[in-house]
Formats: C-alpha cells, sequence, structure tokens
C-alpha cells in the first residue's frame, strides 16, 4: 500500500524521511547526512517489505512452473516490466530487457548489437564525460573489430561541445554512446539534439539513463533513442537489477546474448529456436525479488511524484552551491547550466580523499575520488574530486553539516 | 640491541600517545600533524616503481638495505596518508626484515584505525603494510640466504 496519508499535498520532505528506515541510524555517533546517491540511493519501506513479502509469499521459479506460487511471482515479475515500460514510455513491454544494472545494459548491446554491426573501420562516438561502463565495453568492441573508437570533448564548465560532435559524424558512425547526465559533473546532455543529429548521419543512440532516471521525466519514445539503459538500485529500487530498452525492431534483429534456460523456445543438438522478445536476452533464472521489489521503488516514486522531487532537489542543489562556493579555496568542477543534483568540487591543496575522511567522521557521506570517469578528470587535470549528490530525503540542514564540516576539514589540514 | 627501539615497543609508545587523544577530531588532527611533519621525497624517487597503488591518493614508497636492516621513506599527496605511513614508518623502519615480515602491528587495531580506516580498499593503509613486508621479504631473501 502506497502511503499517502503521509505524504502532503506539498512537498515535505520530513515526511519523505520517514519512509527511508537507514535514515535513523548514526555514523560515527552522528546523525547520519547520506549525500552519496549517485553511487546508490537509500531504500523506502515499501521496497524492503516488497523484498521480505516476495521470500515471505511467493518465492517460485518464474515462467515454466505450473503450480500456484511460480504463477504468483510470474505475475509480480512481469508486473515490473508493465510498470518500468510505463516509467519510461516505451511503446511495448517486449522493449524491456531486464540486466543486472546499467552496465550489462551497455555491455549486452556492445555484444550484440555491436559485434552484429560494427566492422573494421567504423566509428563509434562516446564522450570525455562518460563512466567507465560506457567507455570500457566500446573499447573492447572497437579492439575486436579494428573499429574507431571517438570522444566527443567537453567545456571547462562541463558541458559537450556539439560543434566538435557534428564534425565527428561520418557515414562511418555507427553508434554514439553517451549519458544523458554525468554522474561526476551533473551535467544533463542535450541528448534530444544529438540523437537527431546522429540519426541524420545514419548511426543508433544509446543512452546511459543510470543518473537520468532517477531525476528526469524519461520518455523513450519521445527521446527517439534507440537503446536506454539504467539500474534499479539508483532510483530507490534494489541493486542488482536494471532495464535495457531498446527499439523492437532493433532487439528482433540482434543475436543473442548469453545462452541458457529461458531464452530459448526449442533446443536439440542440431539447431535451437530462440524465444521471443524479451526473453530472447533473459537467460537463466533471473533475479526475481529485487525485480519484484523494484516495481515498489518505482511505485513511490511515481506516487511521491517526479516533478516535485525534482523541485525539491534542485532547491538542495542551488543551495550548495551557493554554500559550497562561499568556502575558502573551493572550486566548483561542473557547472553547466543543466544539472542534476550533483555537486563536485575540489579545495586547494587538499586531497579529497583527506576531505572524505574527516566528512565521514562528522556522519557526511560524501564519494571522493575519480567517481569511474578517469579521462574527465584527466581533461581538468586534477586526481579527482568531492562529490555531494542530493536525493528526495535530503535537507537543507544537512548541507549545512556538510559545509560545516568542510570548513573545519579544511582549518584542520591547513 | 643498542638504539633500536623493538617494533613492540615502539607501537606500545603510538598506543600511549593516543591514548591521550580522546576524539577522532583529535586523533585525526594529530595524525594530520604527523603527515604535515613527513620530509618530501627527492623527486626523483618520485617514480611509478616506487608507487603503491591504493585507490585513491599516490603514495611513493623506498627502501633502503643498510647493515641488515631495512629503512623507509615515503611520501603521499593526501596529507592523512601521510601520517598513517609516517606512523607505519616510525615502527618498522630500521628494523630487521625477519621482525618486519612477521610484525603483527595490532597498534593499528589498538587506536582504532582498522576500524576507523581499514575496511575499504581506497585509503592504501594495508597496501603500503603489505608493501613494506615485501621489502623486507626480498632483502631477506636477497641479503640473508645462505
Amino acid at each position: 500500500m502506497m502511503p499517502s496519508a503521509t505524504i502532503q499535498k506539498e512537498y515535505d520532505v520530513y515526511s519523505v524521511r520517514k519512509h527511508f528506515p537507514i535514515l535513523d541510524r548514526e555514523v560515527k555517533n552522528k546523525p547520519l547526512v547520506y549525500f552519496d546517491n549517485a553511487a546508490t540511493t537509500q531504500k523506502p519501506k515499501v521496497v524492503i517489505d516488497a523484498l521480505v513479502e516476495y521470500y515471505s509469499r511467493f518465492n517460485a521459479n518464474i515462467h515454466r512452473g505450473i503450480h500456484s506460487l511460480a504463477e504468483e511471482a510470474t505475475a509480480a515479475f512481469e508486473a515490473t516490466r508493465d510498470t518500468a515500460k510505463h516509467f519510461i514510455n516505451a511503446a511495448a513491454r517486449e522493449e524491456i530487457i531486464f540486466t543486472g544494472g546499467t552496465t550489462e545494459g551497455i555491455n549486452l548491446v556492445a555484444q550484440t548489437w555491436g559485434r552484429q554491426n560494427i566492422n573494421k573501420g567504423d566509428e563509434i562516438i562516446i564522450s570525455t564525460m562518460e563512466h567507465h561502463s560506457n567507455i570500457v565495453p566500446w573499447h573492447v568492441l572497437s579492439q575486436e573489430k579494428g573499429a574507431v573508437l571517438k570522444a566527443i570533448p567537453v567545456t571547462e564548465t562541463g558541458e559537450l561541445i556539439l560543434e566538435e560532435f557534428e564534425k565527428m559524424l561520418s557515414t562511418k558512425t555507427k553508434i554514439v554512446a553517451i549519458t544523458y547526465a554525468s554522474n561526476s559533473l551533473g551535467t544533463i546532455n542535450p541528448v534530444k539534439k544529438i540523437i537527431e543529429k546522429a540519426h541524420a548521419a545514419g548511426a543508433v543512440v544509446l543512452l546511459d539513463g543510470a543518473q537520468s532516471t532517477v531525476h528526469l521525466d524519461i520518455d523513450v519514445q519521445q527521446l527517439d533513442c534507440d537503446f536506454y539503459a539504467f539500474s534499479s538500485h539508483k532510483i530507490y529500487g534494489p541493486t542488482g537489477v536494471g532495464v535495457l530498452y531498446g527499439k523492437k525492431n532493433l532487439l528482433e534483429a540482434m543475436p543473442v546474448y548469453q545462452g541458457g534456460g529461458e531464452m530459448i523456445k526449442e533446443v536439440s543438438f542440431t539447431g535451437i529456436t530462440y524465444n521471443d522478445l524479451p526473453y530472447k536476452f533473459e537467460a537463466g533464472t533471473p533475479n526475481i525479488a529485487d525485480t519484484v521489489a523494484f516495481k515498489a521503488a518505482l511505485d513511490f516514486v511515481s506516487h511521491i511524484g517526479k516533478e516535485k522531487i525534482r523541485k525539491h532537489e534542485n532547491e538542495l542543489l542551488a543551495y550548495a552551491t551557493n554554500q559550497l562556493e562561499q568556502v575558502p579555496g573551493l572550486k566548483i568542477i561542473g557547472r553547466a547550466k543543466e544539472k542534476v543534483s550533483v555537486v563536485s568540487f575540489v579545495v586547494d591543496k587538499v586531497h579529497p580523499q583527506d576531505l572524505g575522511i574527516l566528512l565521514d567522521n562528522r556522519g557526511v557521506a560524501v564519494r571522493t575520488g575519480h567517481h569511474c570517469t578517469q579521462p574527465l578528470m584527466d581533461f581538468f587535470c586534477i586526481p579527482g574530486t568531492t562529490r555531494a549528490s542530493f536525493a528526495m530525503y535530503n535537507t537543507i540542514e544537512e548541507i549545512d553539516v556538510l559545509t560545516e564540516g568542510l570548513h573545519k576539514a579544511i582549518k584542520m589540514l591547513a | 640491541m643498542e638504539g633500536y627501539n623493538s617494533i613492540k615497543e615502539t607501537e606500545r609508545e603510538i598506543v600511549d600517545e593516543f591514548s591521550f587523544l580522546e576524539s577522532w577530531d583529535d586523533k585525526y588532527q594529530y595524525i594530520i600533524e604527523l603527515g604535515k611533519k613527513v620530509q618530501p621525497l627527492e623527486e626523483e624517487n618520485k617514480k611509478d616503481e616506487n608507487r603503491v597503488r591504493g585507490c585513491q591518493s599516490t603514495v611513493w614508497l623506498v627502501a633502503d638495505y643498510r647493515n641488515g636492516r631495512v629503512y623507509f621513506k615515503a611520501e603521499s599527496n593526501s596529507t592523512i596518508v601521510q601520517g598513517l605511513i609516517s606512523m607505519l614508518i616510525r615502527v618498522l623502519s630500521g628494523q630487521k626484515p625477519d621482525d618486519i615480515v612477521e610484525a603483527k602491528l595490532d597498534f593499528l587495531n589498538e587506536i582504532g584505525m582498522m576500524t576507523h580506516l581499514a575496511q575499504t580498499r581506497s585509503n592504501g593503509l594495508l597496501a603500503m603494510v603489505k608493501q613494506m613486508k615485501n621489502y623486507a621479504l626480498a632483502y631477506k631473501l636477497k641479503h640473508e640466504s645462505v
């Protein structure tokens, strides 16, 4: 059941917080301030309950069983597919492939569509701000095929240089794989424009939706992207589940990814008939429990309302940006006009790791390091940043704890 | 054993010093001060082969063997890591290879560092200990095997 009574019409962050049991705990004898939401979000009680309920009442292997438990578990699992379809507005439920997460989704496309369609001399375009998950699979593929991997450069403010992208596009370009929102800078990329240009050049487009799906309204039909990959755990759901969306005609033409049960219709030693979409790409027993609970997370977000959440997060981002700018020696990395609620920064003569340790000592969880975006850190000539990323349950008061902690840490290290 | 504290004795000294530090703020401030006092390494020693692979900060570690004892110098771009290294160096530098290889370094537990810091791969403390022991073992095999 949705906890509608406790969520006000106007956004009440203190009511929202009550849905997240972990926010009651202390770290180093201080109230937890969790600002590592771009790495993973915390889970509302409805998600935790859904996991417990699944194992307590429905646990069975899905799709093939004839008994009642198998029927019920299958229905719950497939219900998540329908919810995910609506969440990103896919045209058909067959276009929703369950994966282990964004990384697996990207690898799936590289290893199936990529191997089938990329040949020697072809070009793959990514960007300088990609997560390693959207670099390495394409690097591996380009090595295997003798293809060329190109990266769209970024500006000092952390925005893609679209003129350079347009210059890169040619008939050799087969795929453009780009993040919708940068995990280390927060930049929201103009993906609609990128998709239009790429399509005009005859290339397909994969969007890495790991960071964008939790913050932005996603409509894959309106975007017209060919593939879209995202993870449950970054949108208040369990770890170990994700979705790969693909246009039906592309998914149908793609060779299979992993072989095993579920993904076949008939098997003999002389020939195999593969299953229809989406099962063709879902070999073996899937992560049933986490997939079932993922629905609770998506429903929870929709129930509170993405627009309200986004407004709240944008207020946090604006306040944090303003407060952090007043910290002596602090420089914000990533000043794009359009950002999700991520703020990354460096402090003069202070190593991010030292800040991370001293903030943790005050109960504040931030991420420090290269955020799996080493090429981007190289561009800014820094070893890494300290990153605070905000979610629906964070508060202005918590940002004050962060800035106060920073002032003290910098004083200690000076 | 003229002039050399044993590993255990130095560990005890450090544990005693920490016993005066009540809050973690005080402990970190102390480690930071230790870190700031470390002499920087000569530029020629800051090369890739001397780098200890931790996840986040860069650490260079140099070892030297003289008269049956191993001497260490190190530098990190993280002040806290540098402070931690300076404690390890205080305990292990100038000791015999066998003693270094076998050192349990319980003081890290006793001053609370293991629970506070060493749980993730990111701080490189354990990588540093391992690297120091590797050096000791290498010198032992090179100079002391019959």
